[in-house]
């Protein structure tokens, strides 16, 4: 047996200072384990202090035996190299382990051992964690709003209508393809329109007609947020080609609207759109207050896009235009195919940042009087029978929010691959 | 004598207040080869870009084809339909596969059916040696093979004049040669070309004529042995002995 040095672990006694490291690991987290899910301290013999600072003690000190370098054992080196390289980052690593650990219990107690969900009344959440009952008294307003029970099938109908239109790319035939961009840009949209405007709305083909301000809930994000996506993103690519014209006129046009819109808060926004809007109209002239919200939040992001946009117009190389111009492409051919192509190619992370601040955006329309999902939980808390559990409203808001959000995310990421054709 | 189809007279062109093209006169006749050469920085290129207006000229006329080029947008168009142009950082669509960077303008621009465009497109590929290339990406591709395949998709507009703009210069040595082996092909089979280029064996090889230009003026024309056999102006001479 080699000589050891316990300052200087070295691959010759590789087994020992292995071991040894890791048994002294064990001990650390086992002990923050204990404390944090049973509560136990078992080293409760040592004075206070100590026994606080001992699993981070051990930790860094079985850290160190087993920092060996090219020990030859694969996930030893990758846990070495990545989270292991001195003594700062042992601590650290073993800092955020130890939060990690602390942190689970009282989130599962909260979250599900102590949670209630069973029965109709705040009476039965009696336990210490969420009361998830209130949620699924609720569910329905927050999904539907104020919507009448009985005619919700029509918005259901909808959306699974509209769900399933959306997957018209998928059938592979030649025929198709080609309008595709066609179905989505202009066609898609209308029938959304047309379907969310006569089966939701109502009032024609015996439909009963619901106003726009019983709607609400997720379902009342959805349709703000589809529409205003839709419209946002041609004003704001026409804006973009607009700001970057050789004729003055456009481009001052452009920069005053982009500005203008830049430059005021969405709540004002939002605001003005249904309180002074309507003064400046004729008297006989009505536009619903939900069609005002979707114009005014559509119009607001659209100077949002335009700029993103503009930055991959910017970053295309002069050549690309040059050759687009010597081929005999006149500004539009040389844009619709050449420019624009590479242009939203380069800004998806950015296009999808701005959708993403837009859906989460969504709930501002309370000030108008509209109640999506976080509108109708503000209402819901302040319920009389159910005081006392925003917590529980925000915390499912959130998760909401997140898998949306996420999903969209996740879509942009595919469409940077689908498009990646250089290098 | 025919007519010129390229006849630029009393061009001057100033970008802010620097002149870059002064007194430029200039007559190609059909089929001739001509080869721009000179120091950078003294007009060469801004001087073929103007012939397509990709620069403007702000005084005297240049007529292509009988077309007069002034703002008026429909004779620009139609001109660089006719004209077509070879950049040195080869300028492919990199979101389009080779062979929808050759169909591209043709289809569009044209008018002619995709399945004329496409067939259209390999004979080009094909005389460039990159038709085996045709499904994929410029960034797939070597220099020498993008700047061939930049050579071919000009050539799918079916021209009447070529713009070669420095074609080897950012080229490895090696790709040079095939690059300019295109262009020797295209030489021989009788199109109009005007090329700014450093490389005067190539200039040797097909040229009919020589100009060398010097701080934006045309300081010498002549027929290709006249040039380098016995060059006038001492700023020649000196060029000449610097390159060769």
């Amino acid at each position: 047996m080699n000589k050891l040095n316990f300052l200087r672990p070295d691959i010759k006694n590789l087994n020992t200072y292995l071991y040894s490291g890791i048994f002294l690991i064990s001990i650390a987290i086992l002990d923050v384990i204990s404390n944090s899910f049973f509560n136990t301290n078992i080293t409760s013999f040592l004075p206070n202090f100590i026994s606080f600072l001992l699993p981070l003690v051990l930790g860094t000190v079985g850290l160190h035996f087993i920092r060996i370098e090219f020990s030859g054992i694969k996930n030893l080196d990758l846990l070495n190299k990545n989270i292991n390289t001195n003594t700062f980052n042992a601590v650290l690593t073993l800092l955020i382990t130890f939060a990690v650990i602390k942190s689970i219990p009282p989130f599962l107690s909260w979250f599900i051992i102590d949670a209630t969900i069973s029965g109709d009344t705040k009476e039965a959440c009696t336990g210490t964690g969420a009361c998830w009952t209130y949620i699924k008294i609720w569910l329905n307003r927050f999904i539907y709003g104020m919507y009448p029970n009985e005619l919700q099938w029509r918005i259901n109908l909808s959306f699974i209508a509209l769900i399933g239109l959306a997957f018209v790319g998928l059938i592979p035939s030649d025929k198709i393809k080609k309008f595709l961009t066609l179905y989505y840009v202009v066609i898609y949209p209308i029938i959304a329109f047309v379907l969310i405007y006569y089966l939701i709305s109502g009032g024609a083909f015996g439909l009963e007609w619901v106003e726009t301000g019983a709607w609400g809930g997720l379902s009342l994000t959805f349709i703000v947020s589809f529409f205003c996506l839709i419209f946002c993103f041609p004003v704001g690519m026409f804006l973009a080609l607009g700001r970057r014209s050789d004729l003055p006129t456009v481009r001052y046009i452009s920069v005053g609207f982009i500005e203008f819109w830049r430059g005021v808060p969405l709540i004002t926004v939002l605001f003005m759109s249904s309180v002074m809007f309507p003064m400046f109209l004729p008297e006989d002239f009505f536009m619903d207050k939900l069609v005002r919200v979707i114009i005014a939040i559509s119009l607001f992001e659209a100077a949002y896009v335009a700029e993103v946009i503009r930055g991959g117009l910017q970053a295309l190389p002069r050549g690309q235009y040059d050759a687009a111009k010597s081929l005999g492409m006149g500004y539009w051919k040389m844009h619709i195919f050449v420019i624009l192509p590479q242009a939203l190619k380069l800004v998806i992370p950015g296009i999808a940042n701005t959708f993403l601040a837009l859906v989460k955006d969504t709930p501002l329309i309370f000030v108008v009087g509209l109640l999506e999902i976080v509108g109708m939980l503000n209402l819901a808390k302040t319920n009389p029978k159910w005081l006392g559990y925003a917590m529980e409203g925000y915390v499912f808001a959130a998760i909401i929010f997140w898998i949306i959000c996420y999903a969209m995310s996740k879509y942009s990421y595919n469409l940077e691959i689908k498009y990646k054709t250089d290098r | 004598m025919s007519e010129p189809i390229i006849k630029i007279e009393g061009m001057n062109k100033w970008f802010g207040d620097f002149q870059v093209l002064k007194n430029i006169d200039l007559a190609v006749e059909k089929n001739k080869k001509i080869v721009v050469c000179g120091p950078s920085g003294s007009g060469k290129s801004t001087l073929i870009r103007c012939i397509n207006r990709l620069e403007e000229h702000q005084k005297g006329t240049i007529i292509v084809d009988g077309t007069e080029l002034t703002e008026n947008t429909k004779n620009i168009e139609a001109i660089r339909a006719e004209v077509g142009m070879v950049f040195q950082q080869f300028n492919l669509f990199p979101h389009l596969s080779i062979l929808d960077n050759c169909t591209l303008a043709p289809i569009w621009v044209k008018k002619m059916p995709k399945k004329a465009a496409e067939e259209l497109a390999m004979k080009q590929l094909e005389q460039v040696q990159i038709a085996d290339q045709a499904q994929k990406f410029p960034g797939q591709l070597s220099g020498g093979q993008q700047q061939r395949c930049a050579i071919a998709r000009a050539l799918c507009m079916e021209p009447k004049i070529m713009l070669f703009d420095e074609p080897t210069s950012a080229l490895d040595p090696e790709m040079i040669k095939e690059v300019l082996d295109a262009m020797v092909n295209l030489a021989k089979a009788g199109m109009t070309m005007i090329v700014v280029t450093h490389e005067m064996g190539f200039a040797k090889e097909v040229a009919d004529e020589v100009i060398f230009m010097d701080e934006g003026m045309i300081v010498e024309k002549a027929e290709t042995k006249e040039f380098f056999a016995n060059p006038k102006s001492d700023r020649t001479k000196l060029f000449l002995s610097q390159i060769l």
